[in-house]
């Protein structure tokens, strides 16, 4: 795990519910570093602290809304963007944040993922793609790779997995990005964006689980950040029809889409006001 | 801006009366799906909503038509949503982190009959035992039952009351024939409705402790946005809202949150008794069946037997101690529900085999006849 395991006084110790450290995340687990490119981002804003809230499914990503030190609602597994709608709707002043896992998001929550990109809600979800179910002991997800081996899928994959970019662009999401968490820098500005921007951002975050997909694979933690760190191919503006996330093959990274349209609520205030 | 409160007099649906009733109780938030007999619900906020500075949205699903609720409750906004049968199963999870987070919020079930798809635009009061079981583990719900379309209105205006002052999600369980039923109702002006709201935290910020309980078992809510950067979950929790997990940790949370409704049970349930003093059968009955009920009390008496209603406008919690009394004294007891045999169970259970018990139901589909009950009431006595 990243540093805000260390008993010195962590610069986002005002942002972690430091009451609540240790943590729940195994060693190596990739979701720390996430959560604190997350908070930095979000305190390089400048926005009131107050003003901003972090929203959670159900997972070991999702445990991230319990950490940190803002009004912060761990729902259920999968339904972190509908409760993040209901919240943004009745307080547009907010800033709302959807921190989650893959399975969370994709899986049984895959729906609401959907249409809240096609609705264009002013939310930012930050996926933690750890490849699989980590909470749960690693089963398969809909972002396992094809013949990766899981816990449900022991003689390999049978299946394909979204490419997330490309599903979030078709869906109608206006600001899409992708990186690794060895990207930090690369991360914590795009998060920083989302932030800062109106309309349904999406970034996506590749973390290892060295405990659930990494022992099934033989990856340990540190093998996992060597594909990243040797396969990622940065190609920001890259159409999302064209990136890849291929062990093998190759990972694109970078800020893929941006561009504005309306949110529902400005589109709603349009047509409801006459 | 149109007025929340059409005050006047006004022909509407049991559908439309209940939304005009939310809006009345302060509702400015609704997330629906739509599914008949519960559409006009939806429809009639979505032109209402924007005329008083709510917001409506239609969901993908009443899975997220429920969570949304939640969130906008956790924002601050008074919120609803409406569905029946395959929806109200859809909502169950979402009810229980209600319960657990303890989010002031009004469901609306217009009950059609089932199981699964049923009869769709057909009237039921088939999913009461759902609306006390239906989410996993130990809670307690409120939940209302109308019987027309002036009584859902008031009823809506309850059951915000009662979520907001207890911290939880409250239920309407109406059915399709009074959910499409056109009648008259007299909605009062704004200055005759009384409206409660959420308690809420006062002092220290940085000392706030999400979940610890005021004088009446229910703590002050903090919204989001406020700085008191609050830690809700559906997990167990503590004070704080920080999860624990252990068995001391759950008996504590949970004593807490069913004792909360346990302990005013008197504040929150509400009857009626029609003709009860000197009955020797006692009808027990809700919602639209008390309509063919209270018929069927006044045809017994015209035919000289003494017969009575306890009208359950609280179907849960379940008024026991009244159950219990009555069955000390009358001769035999009479369910009266359109399933075959929910809260039957729970009058049952209350008689402890003091009165006799028996069901006058069916499953669903049309009303219940005062003849049926009639019947029923003479085989008791005779
Ligand atoms: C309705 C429901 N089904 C199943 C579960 C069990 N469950 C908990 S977390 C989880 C998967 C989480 O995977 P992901 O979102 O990828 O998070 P990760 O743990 O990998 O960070 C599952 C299936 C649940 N909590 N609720
Ligand atoms: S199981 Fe995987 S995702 Fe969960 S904390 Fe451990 S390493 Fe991280
Ligand atoms: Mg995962």
């Amino acid at each position: 795990m990243n540093g805000s395991t260390s008993s010195q006084k962590h610069p986002l110790d005002g942002l972690l519910r430091t009451d609540r450290i240790p943590h729940i995340w195994c060693p190596g687990c990739g979701i720390g570093t996430v959560f604190s490119s997350s908070l930095i981002a979000i305190r390089s804003t400048g926005a009131e602290p107050m003003k901003t809230a972090v929203v959670s499914g159900i997972g070991c990503t999702g445990r991230g809304a319990g950490y940190v030190n803002l009004d912060s609602y761990h729902t259920t597994h999968g339904r972190a963007i509908p409760f993040a709608t209901g919240m943004k709707l009745a307080n547009p002043e907010l800033s709302v944040v959807v921190f989650s896992g893959d399975g969370d998001l994709f899986a049984i929550g895959g729906n609401h993922f959907i249409h809240a990109a096609r609705r264009n809600m002013d939310l930012t979800v930050i996926c933690v793609n750890n490849l699989n179910y980590g909470m749960t002991g690693g089963q398969a997800a809909a972002t396992t790779p094809y013949l990766a081996k899981t816990s449900t899928t022991p003689l390999g994959n049978p299946e394909a997995p979204f490419n997330l970019p490309l599903l979030a662009y078709a869906c109608g999401a206006t600001y899409i990005a992708r990186w690794t968490m060895l990207h930090t820098r690369d991360l914590t500005q795009s998060i920083t964006e989302a932030l800062t921007r109106t309309g349904f951002s999406f970034i996506e975050v590749l973390a290892p689980c060295p405990t659930g997909y990494g022992r099934k694979n033989k990856l340990k933690a540190s093998d996992l950040l060597k594909v990243y760190q040797e396969k990622a191919i940065v190609k920001n503006g890259a159409n999302p029809a064209e990136t890849i996330l291929d062990l093998e093959q190759g990972i694109t990274l970078g800020k893929f889409v941006e561009y504005d349209r309306p949110t529902f609520a400005q589109n709603y205030k349009a047509v409801t006001s006459d | 801006m149109e007025p929340a409160v059409l005050t006047g007099e006004h022909f509407l649906n049991g559908d439309v009366a209940c939304a005009e009733g939310a809006l009345a109780a302060g509702c400015r938030f609704f997330a629906g799906y739509p599914i008949t007999p519960a559409t006009e619900i939806a429809e009639h906020m979505s032109k209402r909503l924007p005329q008083v500075g709510g917001v409506f949205i239609q969901m993908e699903d009443e899975i997220s038509a429920m969570a949304a609720i939640l969130g906008a409750s956790c924002a601050g906004a008074k919120s609803m949503t409406a569905t029946s049968g395959p929806g109200f199963s859809l909502m169950m999870e979402n009810i229980g982190l209600g319960i657990t987070m303890e989010t002031p919020c009004v469901l609306v079930n217009v009950q059609r009959a089932g199981p699964s798809t049923g009869l769709p635009t057909l009237g039921a009061q088939g999913d009461m035992m759902q609306a006390r079981w239906g989410s996993h583990g130990h809670y307690e719900i409120i939940a209302l039952a109308p019987a027309s379309p002036q009584e859902i209105f008031y009823q809506t205006i309850t059951a915000f009351n009662l979520s907001e002052t207890y911290r939880l999600p409250v239920l309407i369980m109406a059915d399709e024939i009074v959910g499409h039923l056109s009648e008259r109702v007299i909605i009062p002006d704004s200055s005759k409705i009384k409206l409660r709201s959420r308690p809420r935290p006062k002092g220290r910020k940085d000392r706030f402790l999400p979940y610890r309980p005021g004088a009446n078992g229910v703590a002050p809510m903090a919204h989001a946005g406020e700085g008191y950067m609050v830690h809700f979950t559906g997990l167990t929790h503590d004070e704080k809202g920080y999860p624990v997990m252990t068995a001391e940790a759950q008996a504590e949370m949970v004593d807490r949150i069913t004792g909360k409704i346990r302990k005013n049970l008197d504040r929150i349930i509400q009857v009626e008794r029609y003709r009860l003093e000197d009955a020797e059968v006692a009808l027990i009955s809700y919602g639209i069946s008390t309509r063919s009920s209270l018929a069927a009390v006044d045809e017994a008496r015209e035919q000289g037997i003494k017969a009575g209603l306890l009208r359950l406008l609280t179907v849960w919690p379940f008024p026991e101690d009244m159950v219990r009394e009555l069955a000390k004294r009358v001769k035999g007891l009479i369910t009266v529900e359109l399933n075959l045999g929910q809260i039957h169970l729970e009058v049952q259970r209350c008689a402890e085999g003091r009165a006799p018990v028996v069901l006058v139901g069916h499953a669903g589909g049309s009303v219940i006849t005062p003849e049926e009950i009639v019947e029923k009431i003479k085989e008791q006595v005779g």
